[in-house]
């Protein structure tokens, strides 16, 4: 029984990763190196109502936790479900090392710029004014723009998905999750009970085109046309896509060593 | 106990700390058995550092009110240290830069002389150590050239001056014993830790912790070990319960601050029933306290850390040996019984020097971790008599691996359901009953001194030798619990029949220990607290315990 308010962008979200799951799977990947790891949020419940390995972590500590999966097996694909609210707020320092290592995970924002697991307060993309219960009068300080943030990081892949729109979403995911690094996607995702943003989107929301993902400047200058504040188009779409040595290639392992007589010599040197 | 003592200090950046170990090397080379205490404060340049190096025919692990020798390199060393001066104490000196009384060494302008660098100053001083000693230059050579890696001509040519310029006072004589590795606790952990199984060791730095991650990572490869350091103490156990869950044994290592911030991932581990192992070198609180000194204020911390009720494992070595096995066994268990285990060391543990012997220490429990047999659907916390659920890791065909922060079903899937919260609270305390039968088996409490003594001295951790060697002239019996959680509340009975009077020694103001004690029906009639960061001397425990026996 799946959980979320008539309406949710969540719902949408969650048949986006049922076929893309399914595609992976035809595809050859198997379902058991498959690991979904989620924050606290509405968004987190996506693990439990999709039949596949999965770690319900913490509020602002998926990210984390999923980098300690990936390095323990590095022929996993971990796939991260986190709110705005949880990794933009909370869990920002994981997220910004989670880039700055470039370490192969795929983090999907849910991003619906409003706390809903706890009734509508801002959040660190919430517009400059936004009226919650903790900031009755309107916020004082401007939204972050996440991936200004994470493209400064070090992210490989930044792309900028929408609930609405889950032909172009299931590409981006699916894009995501083959892409060898850190892949982020923020996913404008309207919580209809707190912050109904879907007339808004629907008039700004457009698909881009004729644009080169592997020029970081080109990349900056289209992430900084909206700045998740002012009132100007919202391009959907992949920004930044560029390979770079991953952290957790690093860690594959070598062969089995003999300890015992190892830590023997250890201490021999030790006298 | 007939020992010697050498106390060597100077400014942090003399290199106090690599001489006291080379005189630690030197001694052990002669069969004796060696301590070494560290005193640093928390500066990098400046201030007053010292070691003090005791070698005995026994092994030990505390320090006594005076000393045989003092090699000062600044004046503070001479004037913070009278009190350890007895009536044949050799005081040995830079005479360039303190004024002193005893064996003055003209190492400054020596270095000088020779154009070596101002650090040189200490190999000097050992060099003149070694004549004092009564050794003859070749085996001192011998050691140095061993130890010293780096710029060692200059070393030997400035310590071969210094053996020039001093005096015999003293005629040392060569124990007919087999020389054995000297070990640092954090060390002596460590290879425990990497004997019992350790997959990988994360960390943030983090005094009196960081020399296991830096010992660690110098030997990942070698061990075939992963060894990350993240960006924070959250991090480092957040990604820890990530490998856990992808079946790799990890252990995090941290201080009193660090375990702060750990304590959210500690309470999931709980939840989770993701084994760990949490290394908790404590030093003197509360925040940032005394980075670099030693306490044992942490024991409370430590059994109520994290939301909720859960079962853990605590145990508290008392010198590297203990380190070593009791680091191993809460790997084991930790994995057994798939719950967290907290080591509580302390910066006189951690960063203190023993002889260590590997041939006294005890096989750890078999690795006995309960896996699925790839029958029927996987349930990741299947209700079972023990508690102990079959375990299974990502990437086994067939199973479904679901952990959860929130409570659950069987199959890890979030419930709110009466019935289930009541039922999976059950049995991950069932764990807990299981778990302390299976310590009940293991030596969780050692008894030492006199047997039959009335009065008990009881301790934990880094007094242990401190409270042995002030029993020996008082004797008392010494009771020392290594496990705290569970407590071993039926051993701790047998080892205190026949008492009349309980003491407790602890490093911390409030007897974290006694309240324990308290709580598990124990009375302890006395307690003997030390909270200035520095451990007592023998003496001065001595005095305090025969003051509070009845």
């Amino acid at each position: 029984m799946t959980q979320w308010c008539p309406g949710c962008g969540n719902f949408a979200i969650l048949k986006v990763m049922q076929e893309v799951l399914a595609e992976l799977q035809a595809e050859g990947t198997l379902l058991e190196n498959i690991v979904l790891v989620s924050g606290i949020g509405q968004h987190a419940k996506i693990v439990d109502y999709l039949k596949v390995n999965s770690f319900y972590s913490l509020h602002g500590r998926a990210v984390a936790a999923a980098e300690g999966i990936k390095l323990a097996n590095p022929k996993l694909k971990v796939i991260v479900f986190v709110g705005d609210g949880d990794s933009y707020g909370e869990g920002l320092e994981h997220l910004i090392f989670a880039a700055k290592r470039n370490i192969d995970l795929t983090v999907v924002v849910h991003d619906n710029r409003v706390y809903a697991l706890t009734t509508g307060q801002y959040t660190p993309t919430s517009p400059l004014g936004y009226k919650g219960r903790s900031t009755p009068t309107g916020t004082h300080e401007h939204p972050l723009n996440p991936l200004e943030l994470l493209l400064a990081a070090g992210a490989t892949y930044l792309a900028r998905g929408y609930n609405a729109r889950t032909e172009q979403l299931k590409g981006l995911i699916k894009e995501a999750i083959l892409h060898p690094g850190f892949a982020l996607i923020d996913l404008l995702q309207v919580c209809v009970t707190f912050y109904n943003q879907y007339d808004h989107y629907n008039q700004r929301v457009y698909e881009l085109t004729g644009h080169n993902p592997a020029d970081y400047n080109e990349a900056l200058s289209k992430i900084k046309e909206w700045d998740y504040n002012s009132d100007a188009k919202i391009a959907l779409g992949k920004f930044y896509q560029v390979e770079r040595s991953t952290f957790d290639s690093f860690f594959s392992g070598g062969d089995t060593v003999d300890r015992g007589q190892l830590i023997k010599t250890l201490l021999e040197r030790m006298v | 106990m007939e020992s010697l003592s050498i106390l060597i200090g100077g400014r942090a950046g003399d290199g106090i700390d690599q001489a006291s170990l080379l005189i630690g090397k030197l001694l052990n080379q002669l069969g004796f058995r060696i301590y070494i205490y560290r005193d640093y404060p928390s500066l990098i340049r400046g201030g007053h550092t010292f070691s003090i190096v005791r070698a005995a025919r026994e092994k030990l692990g505390a320090h006594r009110q005076t000393v045989d020798f003092i090699c000062a390199l600044n004046q503070d060393c001479l004037d913070n240290h009278r009190d350890k001066i007895h009536g044949r104490t050799v005081v040995l000196y830079d005479s360039d830069v303190v004024k002193g009384t005893g064996l003055a060494l003209p190492l400054t302008s020596m270095v000088k002389a020779a154009g070596g660098p101002e650090i040189v100053r200490n190999t000097a001083m050992l060099g003149g150590l070694a004549k004092a000693l009564g050794l003859p230059w070749e085996k001192f050579e011998k050691v140095a050239r061993e130890n010293l890696k780096k710029e060692t001509e200059i070393n030997i040519q400035l310590a071969r001056k210094g053996y020039n310029a001093a005096e015999t006072f003293y005629k040392i004589e060569e124990q007919k014993k087999p020389v054995l590795p000297l070990v640092t606790g954090n060390e002596a952990l460590a290879l425990g830790l990497a004997s019992a199984g350790l997959d990988a060791y994360i960390s943030y730095p983090m005094t009196p912790s960081s020399t296991i991650l830096h010992f660690l990572a110098q030997r990942a490869e070698a061990l075939n070990m992963k060894v990350i350091h993240p960006e924070s103490e959250l991090a480092v156990i957040m990604m820890a319960l990530g490998f856990a869950y992808a079946g790799q044994k990890t252990a995090v290592g941290t201080s009193g601050g660090g375990f702060c911030l750990m304590t959210e991932g500690l309470s999931f581990a709980g939840m989770a029933e993701l084994p760990m192992v949490i290394v908790l070198g404590q030093r003197p609180g509360p925040s940032t306290g005394l980075p670099t000194y030693s306490s044992q204020t942490e024991l409370m911390f430590a059994l109520w850390a994290g939301q909720g009720e859960f079962t853990r494992l605590i145990v508290a070595p008392g010198d590297a040996e203990e380190a070593y096995y009791w680091g191993g066994v809460a790997l084991r268990l930790a994995w057994k019984y798939q719950l967290p285990a907290i080591i509580l060391t302390d910066k006189n543990i951690a960063e203190g020097t023993y002889s260590f012997d590997l041939k006294n220490i005890k096989r750890f429990p078999e690795e006995q971790s309960l896996f699925w047999d790839g029958s029927g659907e996987y349930k990741r916390y299947l209700a079972t008599a023990s508690g102990i659920s079959p375990l299974a890791f990502p990437g086994e065909a067939g199973a479904t691996i679901k952990v959860n922060s929130y409570e659950h079903e069987e199959d890890g899937v979030t419930t709110e359901d009466q019935r289930i919260t009541r039922k999976m609270q059950e049995k991950r305390l069932r764990k807990g009953v299981a778990l302390l039968k299976e310590i009940d088996e293991l030596e969780a409490v050692k008894v030492y001194g006199k047997q039959a003594a009335r009065t008990a001295v009881v301790c934990w951790g880094s007094t242990k030798h401190l409270c042995l060697e002030a029993a020996e002239k008082l004797e008392v019996r010494v009771v020392m619990p290594l496990v705290l959680s569970p407590l071993p509340l039926t051993q701790l009975k047998k080892a205190l029949q026949g008492v009349a009077q309980i003491i407790a020694v602890e490093d911390n103001a409030t007897a974290q220990l006694a309240q324990l004690l308290k709580g598990a029906g124990i009375k302890v009639d006395a307690v003997i607290l030390t909270y200035d960061g520095r451990p007592e001397t023998v003496e001065q425990l001595e005095e305090r315990i025969a003051r509070g026996m009845k």
